[in-house]
């Protein structure tokens, strides 16, 4: 085969795959820099696939029916910043063991959205879910037009999200207190920044993004909803955020490496080259790990007052 | 903007109380401050100062009791509302985010550069800038905070308060971390600035108490037992005031025959946690019976030196000597074994297990030992008789040997760890900032001990940024500036001043020897 | 564990009990299921009869040893997460074992097997301890992916080298492994039901893990470093070391718990063997308040809840993940409480909140 074709073939079926996991990590990203590290993510991800899948689904017949792919991304938005002041709540007012109450989030997320189908849906059915939209003039750029924009609109809105989450850290007044809150919560509770205000700002706004991967999941790649839709795919994004270093443009570095891998993991075996399915499936996990152990120098330069609560009344 | 212009013509506070759990911090506390006045506010650790500031700032509400500002009540429900009536305050732990530049820093607590979506980055350096050009305080705003020194960072403060419009300025223990001549530095520009500004001065050191400041009130216990004149009384008096009793802190008196050679450290390289090298070419060599204080700007060194000699830091070249036995990279507990006790620096992480029992803490180190264990079973009983015996000998103030150590005193953690590593009679003592916090009654209660241990012939490092400490109990001062001893001397030739000069990087003006220094004579006196 | 300190935490976990139904109750209402009938049918169901009894204590071995090696390791300051994985290699080693070696005698067999079981859990919670030991990994994130991987590996042995011939030739194509011999099943309690051995090799772990913490140096060494690592460290106990320590613990207890499946309940390696014991064992642990005094009665509560949910789901059509909901919820709420009432400073605002009330009534000065 051409290898300029295996190429195309890998890097545009790894674009579409980087989009969950790297809306989820940007949202991360907000939730860790202010200080909270919110492995509930997986959760979240798998209510805003259902919640995204849900509306259309059920508004399928209904006066509503072309609205329904715009409602289910809108109620997967609500439904995750609706968790992530869950979240807030547990970790920021109650100051629980953030570890643990992110994996109670990650159950609950996971129970709930499977609960809820099989109680309104039963079994597997798809949507029509929303179209890949090509833009025009660009589309039509050999190669890297096939590549980069003929996707669906929420994968443009991610890659937009990366330039946007920069800006928003470093260049406006509620991105610097994020980064404070994350790496001195004292001193900018003394300059009248309230922190518990700030933390729950950004958990909120980081569970709308996981909602949003999870909706994409649901609504651009899979067409439909499952259990395991989500796959694990919520910590990955958590361990993104780490191996980012915790700046945008190294989280989206990081969501199109794990997709190579992965869409290349998918090439393989439509090229036929022998390889067990279940080692293929496992890559992207191991990588994850791998990845972990070679970033462990990054948490100096990161929020360090990540996993922290806050007290203002705890004296030195 | 404007309501920062109006001075502060009167700061009045009536009857505060706050309560925290098991201790009431401020009991009925009144006090006022005018424009053109230096309040200074006295008390040991624990007294309740901190915590009446952070009531003032608005970071606690009172139980009860007014604050009222040029005569109208005030509630301030967070910092912001007190800046707005131009009360600001320099915390004694430096309150900057280190990864963000002074600027960003400023620009955190500005409200009117906070655009939707976009943050007036220039104007907040604009600001600094004015500020520091009309008090005289050279900052650069776009600096990060982590490569500040920390007289720089001191200086980014001050700005930053002045910049939010305080026109009453409190400053909480503003020197600790000060060489002498910094703080004289700094008591001489606040004298010139006290003119048009108000300051509450937060300070347990009486002599800078006396040089700056007008009026002087003493808490203690939460409570205000003196207010008065600064110029009609003593430093001893204030002192005396202070803890509430005569506390003649000991001395070591010297006297008792230098011992062997016991500890020495010899061209110790060793890096800190950025990787610069943090200890470089360090000698040292203590005798047994011997206090050899380590005096020094806090950051020249210290933590990794004391990292060091408990092998929690590998050391990269050197060598460190106990009778004769290279500990260098050795693994805590064989250092340990070889008869080396330490006090750490941040007791109640470092030193103590929080939620573990006082019996459970005073076997930290021994628990494997053939008196507390049998079959690396643990002897309970055993453990128990060591607890109540210990207990009584260091006067460990708790409910019961069960209670957590955690929820102890400053003073009592730092009996239990005391009584630790005393019981398991070492040869040396490393102790960093031992008495940090604690109360006079449980610093004389530590420092005759250290001086009883001296006496039976252990050796012992003290590394303490409070030079009063280290002159009282030490046989020779070692000075240490970046990462190496720069000077020792023997302790009846340390004067303030002199150590002072050392601490900050310069030549000794005053050696022993004959030779003459020229160039270190602008710095003195 | 002192008398207050028992009564207290007995508190603490009624209420969150309380809380977490309540939370739940609004699940079960919104899918149109009568909250009360359904947990009536939750906790009073199983108990109903011998038969339920027994299959609640089935269900109750696995999540007290996967329970126990949770509170081992978070006692020691390390999140293990991964005990599902860590109980499908178990699985996996102890069928390996059990079929590689059919003529041994049943006295060396069983305890051979059960200790494959244990170790094939060690090794891999052993992994996720030397790389948060050695590399600073995250623990959390790196037993979930664990997990995933272990799925992984456990699918593809069944599917493929350990798959059972039979089901080639019948063609079915369960994947499943050979049956074991039975010199390597364990003994049933209960004649005529499932209860098996298992169940008091659980309860002697459980005594044994409560000497090990709290009697022992190593229990001591493992208890310091998870409760105050910098002192521990400072006073010469390799942290680093005991995380790894408890790490092999953890996973050997949740391995041998896949060995106790294997061979006292489905005598062979099949699919959904773990079924979700290993996140379960963690709210296990945590509702024992990680002592194994708490976490026997725990798991068997847990045992009465996972046997009731399949009974709603026939019954009342309650879909059976409504189990992790419940776990995820009860997780929720022991961590906020916990932090919540072990803070002082809460203690003393709630405690002033509620005297707030009184003199509201008239007794204004």
């Amino acid at each position: 085969m051409n290898p300029e074709v295996m190429i195309y073939n890998v890097l545009s079926l790894a674009v579409p795959f980087s989009v969950a996991i790297l809306l989820a990590a940007l949202g991360e990203n907000f939730n860790q820099r202010a200080g909270v590290f919110n492995l509930g993510c997986d959760g979240i991800m798998c209510m805003g696939a259902f919640v995204g899948f849900m509306l259309p689904y059920s508004l399928k017949a209904g006066p509503l029916a072309p609205y329904g792919n715009l409602l289910g991304v809108m109620g997967a938005l609500a439904a995750g910043a609706l968790l992530g002041l869950l979240f807030a709540l547990v970790t920021v007012t109650f100051r629980a063991s953030q570890g643990i109450a992110g994996i109670g989030l990650q159950m609950l997320g996971w129970g709930l959205s499977g609960t809820l189908f099989r109680h309104f849906v039963g079994g597997v059915t798809g949507v029509e879910g929303i179209l890949a939209m090509p833009i025009p003039y660009l589309s039509r750029i050999p190669f890297l037009g096939g590549v980069l924009f003929n996707h669906t609109p929420l994968a443009y809105v991610a890659f937009l999200l990366v330039p946007a989450s920069w800006f928003l850290l470093y260049k406006t007044p509620w991105g610097l207190k994020v980064r404070a809150v994350g790496t001195h919560p004292r001193a900018a509770d003394t300059m009248g920044i309230s922190v518990d205000r700030t933390r729950y700002q950004a958990l909120m706004l980081g569970g709308a993004m996981a909602g949003l991967a999870g909706a994409y999941l649901s609504l651009c790649q899979a067409r439909m909803f499952s259990d395991d839709l989500v796959a694990g795919r919520g910590f990955i994004a958590v361990a993104l955020v780490y191996f980012g270093r915790w700046s945008p443009l190294g989280i989206l570095g990081g969501a199109l490496l794990f997709s190579i891998a992965q869409s290349f993991q998918l090439s393989m075996q439509v090229w036929g080259i022998k390889f067990p399915y279940e080692f293929a499936v496992m890559l992207p996990y191991v990588l994850v790990i791998v990845v972990l152990a070679l970033a462990r120098k990054a948490r100096q330069l990161g929020p360090t007052e990540l996993g922290k609560p806050y007290n203002r009344e705890m004296r030195f | 903007m404007t309501a920062m212009l109006e001075p502060i013509s009167e700061l009045k506070l009536e009857g505060i109380t706050k309560r925290f759990p098991g201790v009431l911090a401020c009991d009925g506390i009144s006090l006022q401050v005018r424009q053109g006045e230096v309040l200074a506010l006295v008390g040991e650790n624990g007294a309740g100062k901190t915590t009446l500031m952070n009531i003032i700032m608005g970071l606690y509400r009172p139980d009860s009791g007014t604050i009222s500002v040029n005569g109208e009540p005030v509630h301030f429900r967070t910092p912001r509302d007190a800046y707005a009536r131009g009360i600001g305050m320099v915390h004694q732990h430096f309150m900057l985010v280190p990864n963000m530049t002074v600027a960003e820093n400023l620009a955190l607590g500005l409200k009117q550069l906070h655009h939707f979506m976009w943050l007036d980055i220039k104007g907040a350096a604009q600001k600094i800038r004015d500020v520091s050009e009309r008090y005289e305080l050279p900052v650069n705003p776009d600096a990060y905070i982590w490569q500040l020194s920390v007289g720089e960072q001191q200086r980014v403060e001050l700005v930053k308060t002045l910049c939010l419009g305080a026109r009453l300025l409190i400053l909480d223990e503003p020197t600790s971390a000060l060489t002498p001549q910094e703080t004289d530095d700094l008591i001489e520009r606040l004298q010139r600035m006290a003119s048009e500004l108000a300051i509450i001065f937060i300070s347990h050191k009486l002599n800078e108490v006396k040089a700056l400041s007008d009026r002087v009130s003493i808490l203690r216990h939460g409570a205000v037992v003196f207010h008065g004149q600064t110029a009609n009384h003593e430093p001893s008096e204030l002192a005396a005031l202070m803890t509430g009793h005569d506390v003649t802190l000991p001395r070591n008196e010297g006297g008792g025959p230098p011992g062997e050679p016991l500890l020495s450290v010899k061209n110790l390289r060793v890096r800190g946690d950025r990787g610069n090298l943090a200890l470089d070419g360090l000698d040292l060599e203590l005798r047994a019976g011997e206090i050899l204080g380590v005096a020094g700007v806090s950051g020249n060194g210290q933590r990794e030196f004391a990292d060091a000699l408990a092998g929690l830091r590998p050391v990269e070249s050197g060598e460190i000597l106990l009778e004769g036995r290279n500990l260098a990279n050795r693994s805590p507990r064989a250092i340990i074994d070889a008869g080396m006790g330490y006090v750490p620096e941040d007791r109640q992480t470092e030193g103590i297990v929080p939620s573990f029992s006082v019996k459970d803490n005073l076997i930290l180190k021994d628990f494997a030992s053939r008196q507390f264990s049998w079959l690396s079973f643990l002897r309970r009983k055993e453990i128990d008789r060591n607890a109540e015996q210990l207990k009584e000998r260091f006067d460990i103030r708790c409910p019961s040997t069960h209670t957590a150590t955690g929820a102890l005193s400053g003073g009592n953690i730092q009996k239990v760890i005391l009584a630790r590593e005393i019981a398991r009679g070492p040869k040396a003592l490393v102790a960093v900032y031992p008495t940090r916090g604690i109360d006079m009654g449980a610093q004389e209660f530590i420092h005759s001990q250290l001086l009883d241990r001296r006496r039976e012939g252990v050796g012992i490092v003290l590394i303490s940024e409070e030079l009063e400490e280290v002159m009282n109990l030490s046989d020779r001062i070692a000075v240490i500036y970046k990462g190496r001893i720069l000077k020792i001397l023997p302790a009846v030739e340390a004067t303030r001043e002199r150590l002072g000069i050392l601490m900050a990087g310069l030549a000794d003006p005053d050696p022993p020897a004959a030779s003459v220094h020229p160039s270190a004579g602008a710095a003195h006196e | 564990m002192n008398k207050e300190k028992l009564v207290y935490g007995g508190a603490v976990i009624v209420g969150v009990s309380l809380i977490a139904a309540l939370l739940v109750a609004l699940v079960l209402f919104s899918i149109g299921a009568s909250p009360l009938a359904t947990y009536k049918t939750i906790l009073t169901g199983p108990l109903s009869d011998v038969f339920g009894v027994t299959e609640v204590l089935v269900r109750s071995v696995p999540l007290l040893l996967v329970g126990l090696g949770i509170a081992i390791s978070f006692r020691s300051g390390i999140l293990n997460i991964g005990a599902e994985g860590q109980i499908q290699m178990g699985v996996l080693a102890s069928t390996a074992v059990a079929l590689a070696l059919p003529g041994l005698p049943r006295g060396i067999l069983l305890p051979l097997v059960l200790l494959a079981g244990a170790l094939g859990g060690a090794l891999w919670g052993g992994i996720a301890g030397w790389l948060r030991a050695r590399l600073q990994v995250n623990e959390i994130l790196s037993t979930v992916m664990l997990n995933y991987i272990a799925a992984q590996v456990h699918t593809f042995l069944l599917r493929g080298p350990m798959l059972d011939p039979n089901e080639l030739e019948t063609g079915s194509g369960t994947p499943q492994s050979m049956r074991l011999p039975e010199t390597a099943f364990l003994d049933q309690i209960v004649p005529g039901t499932r209860l098996h051995t298992g169940l008091i090799l659980a309860l002697v772990a459980a005594v044994l893990v409560y000497v090990l913490l709290w009697k022992t140096t190593l229990g001591y060494r493992m208890r310091a470093a998870g409760a105050g690592a910098k002192a521990a460290r400072y006073a010469g106990i390799p942290v680093e070391k005991y995380l790894v320590v408890a790490m092999l613990l953890a996973g050997g207890f949740a391995g041998l718990a896949g060995a106790v499946e294997v061979t006292g309940v489905h005598h062979r390696a099949i699919e959904g063997i773990s079924s979700g014991y290993g996140f379960a064992g963690i709210v296990v642990a945590l509702f024992g308040m990680l002592h194994p005094g708490g976490i026997v009665p725990s798991a068997i509560f847990f045992g009465i809840l996972l046997i009731g949910a399949d009974m709603t789901q026939r019954s009342a059509g309650v879909p059976a993940n409504m189990v992790l909901v419940l776990q995820g919820v009860i997780i929720l709420s022991i961590v906020s409480a916990q932090s919540f009432l072990r803070n002082p400073y809460a203690q003393e605002r709630l405690f002033r909140w509620l005297s707030g009330f009184r003199p509201k009534k008239g007794a204004q000065p």
